[in-house]
């Protein structure tokens, strides 16, 4: 099942093109790693595929009501945002809102959404705690779960593992892996390409204004690919480990 | 919470009975509810329905309005500075009310003034409308609010500035300091329609306040429409806030503190601040206008003048807060 179709996106903000000529679909099933350079536009394409800038081209998500677009997609942006010092719960609970019939409190299956988002980020012992006063890493995983309770069939999420510690850079991978083979899709832009590498199902590398490589990691890191998009040689092998991706130089 | 509720609207309603028998008039309590619920002749009922009910009523919606209202606009802002005069509504009603008064509208016809300052406060919300746009960020509904302010401050004083009468300059300035003395139940039914459309405007935008603390991304991807939201949040703001200055002048720091101090009693959701701040609003103003009342009840003390001299620390304290918190 299709759940995002971009047929020829292309975003051109204040005179600048960020991106052109953006087609994909993402299937029921697929983790994608949004991978390339600073400035390539990842960001800005996820915002464009949701409707939060203005583009050119069309995104399947652009369909829908606010509403209900907000039932088929969760959006966990960049920017931590917590403007209020309220519970690690309550922050959660708000990824249920746009399931909520107006005036409504959270009934008895919200809770359990809430819950199974807030122990899938490893975060049971901190549900009563101010979600402010939490450490950077902490309140990304929180933004996470919050992003997870929403239970869309499709996750999209702006640089979701950067300052989070190695074991919790692979569980929140892992948790994404897991949902995407309970048949949902989720995209998630990444720096780490080794966690990509190991992790994705699939990769799409933006760079040079526009989409440069949309396959398996094996068929988008390839040493052409590295150099002409990061400027870096890499090792990258089949290991009994799984695939082990290490950025090695630049190249001048 | 059901806790908090219940005990807020006992505060209000305790004080809405001492705001009903306390006064100049000496009327014993029995008497007084006995003459304001069943009428009669003689002075006693008189003084109930015609001058403290309406005053008692006036604090009600006033403190109701305008903590509200600085919960809505903190929650939208995401920032525990921003009140209800920010977008310029208060001042801009207030400069309606003095033009009214230096032109003598207000002498000739009972219904000049708070008129006079609604069209004033209509004047400033279309053109905080029109400057901030329809989608701008929040930042240029604060810049439009602080230049409409700063526009309607300085014709405020140039009215003042030229005005020969020195009676009309003395009431200005009276008037600006905001009180409820001698409102009668027109100022009830002028004020409470617009403030009842602002009420319905602003409570149900609890659900988005919530979402937005989220940041402006995140909520708009969870359904919630910006633009809409902020232009019912202008218009509501506009309803109560300007009904309220028409009534009774400038009434300050209600709707900066009430939210302030009621925020970590709610756990910082904005939707229940919202109900909180409501209750807790109509409480401070009850409060305050029973104080000018008792404190020197022959000295005419203004209620804005309380508010700001018990509000000022309050807000001292926030600013306080804010610096030790902050890196």
């Amino acid at each position: 099942m299709t759940l995002l179709a971009l047929d020829d996106l292309a975003v051109t903000l204040r005179g600048r093109d960020i991106f052109a000529g953006v087609s994909a679909r993402i299937e029921a099933g697929e983790f994608v790693g949004l991978i390339g350079p600073n400035g390539a536009g990842k960001t800005t394409m996820m915002r464009a595929a949701l409707g939060l800038v203005a583009a050119r081209g069309d995104s399947s998500l652009l369909h829908y009501r606010p509403t209900e677009r907000a039932r088929r997609v969760a959006w966990m942006p960049q920017a931590r945002d917590i403007a209020w010092p309220v519970t690690v719960e309550a922050l959660v609970a708000l990824g249920r809102v746009p399931h909520l019939p107006t005036g409504r409190p959270l009934a008895a299956h919200d809770r359990v959404h809430v819950d199974a988002a807030l122990s899938a980020m490893g975060l049971d012992g901190m549900r009563h705690r101010t979600a402010t006063r939490l450490s950077g890493g902490e309140q990304a995983r929180v933004l996470i779960a919050r992003a997870l309770a929403q239970d869309t069939p499709l996750l999209m999420a702006d640089e979701p593992i950067a300052g989070l510690d190695p074991a919790h850079q692979i569980a929140t991978m892992q948790v994404f892996a897991s949902l995407a083979r309970d048949g949902r899709a989720v995209i998630a832009s990444l720096h780490d390409l080794g966690l990509a590498a190991r992790h994705c199902t699939r990769l799409m590398l933006l760079g040079e204004g526009g989409l440069v490589a949309d396959g398996p990691p094996g068929d988008v890191l390839t040493p052409d690919n590295l150099a002409r998009v990061f400027h870096v040689n890499a090792w990258f092998e089949r290991t009994p480990h799984g695939p082990v991706f290490q950025p090695l130089e630049v190249i001048e | 919470m059901i806790r908090l509720f219940a005990a807020l609207g006992i505060v209000c309603a305790a004080l809405f009975i001492a705001a009903l028998l306390v006064g100049p008039a000496q009327i014993g309590p029995v008497e007084g509810l006995r003459a304001l619920v069943l009428g009669g002749e003689g002075p006693a009922p008189l003084v109930m329905r015609e001058i403290r009910l309406p005053r008692a009523l006036l604090a009600v919606m006033i403190g109701l309005s305008l903590g509200l209202s600085g919960a809505a606009m903190q929650g939208y802002l995401r920032n525990p500075l921003a009140e209800p005069g920010l977008i310029g509504i208060s001042g801009s009603a207030a400069l309606g009310a003095v033009v009214a008064i230096h032109t003598g509208l207000s002498a000739a016809w009972a219904y000049g003034l708070p008129i006079s300052a609604l069209a004033g406060a209509l004047a400033g919300v279309a053109l905080v409308i029109a400057l901030a746009g329809p989608r701008g960020s929040s930042l240029t509904l604060i810049l439009a609010g602080i230049a409409i302010s700063a526009m309607a401050a300085a014709l405020t004083s140039l009215v003042l500035n030229l005005s020969s009468n020195p009676f009309a300059a003395n009431e200005i300035v009276f008037w600006m300091m905001g009180s409820l003395a001698d409102r009668s139940m027109m100022h009830v039914g002028l004020a409470l329609p617009l403030m009842v459309v602002g009420w319905a405007m602003l409570l149900p935008l609890g659900r988005g306040l919530d979402a937005l603390t989220l940041g402006e991304d995140a909520a708009a991807s969870m359904g919630v429409r910006l633009t809409r939201m902020r232009l019912v949040l202008v218009i509501g703001t506009a309803c109560v806030v300007g009904a309220a200055t028409a009534v009774a002048g400038a009434i300050g720091f209600v709707g900066l503190v009430v939210p302030h101090i009621l925020r970590p009693l709610v756990g910082a959701r904005p939707s229940r601040l919202l109900w909180a701040s409501a209750l807790g609003g109509a409480a401070m103003v009850l409060a305050a206008d029973l104080a000018v009342r008792l404190i020197l009840p022959e000295r005419d003390l203004k209620l804005g003048v309380l508010t700001a001299l018990v509000g000022a620390p309050l807000f001292l304290h926030l600013i306080y807060k804010t610096r030790r918190e902050l890196p």
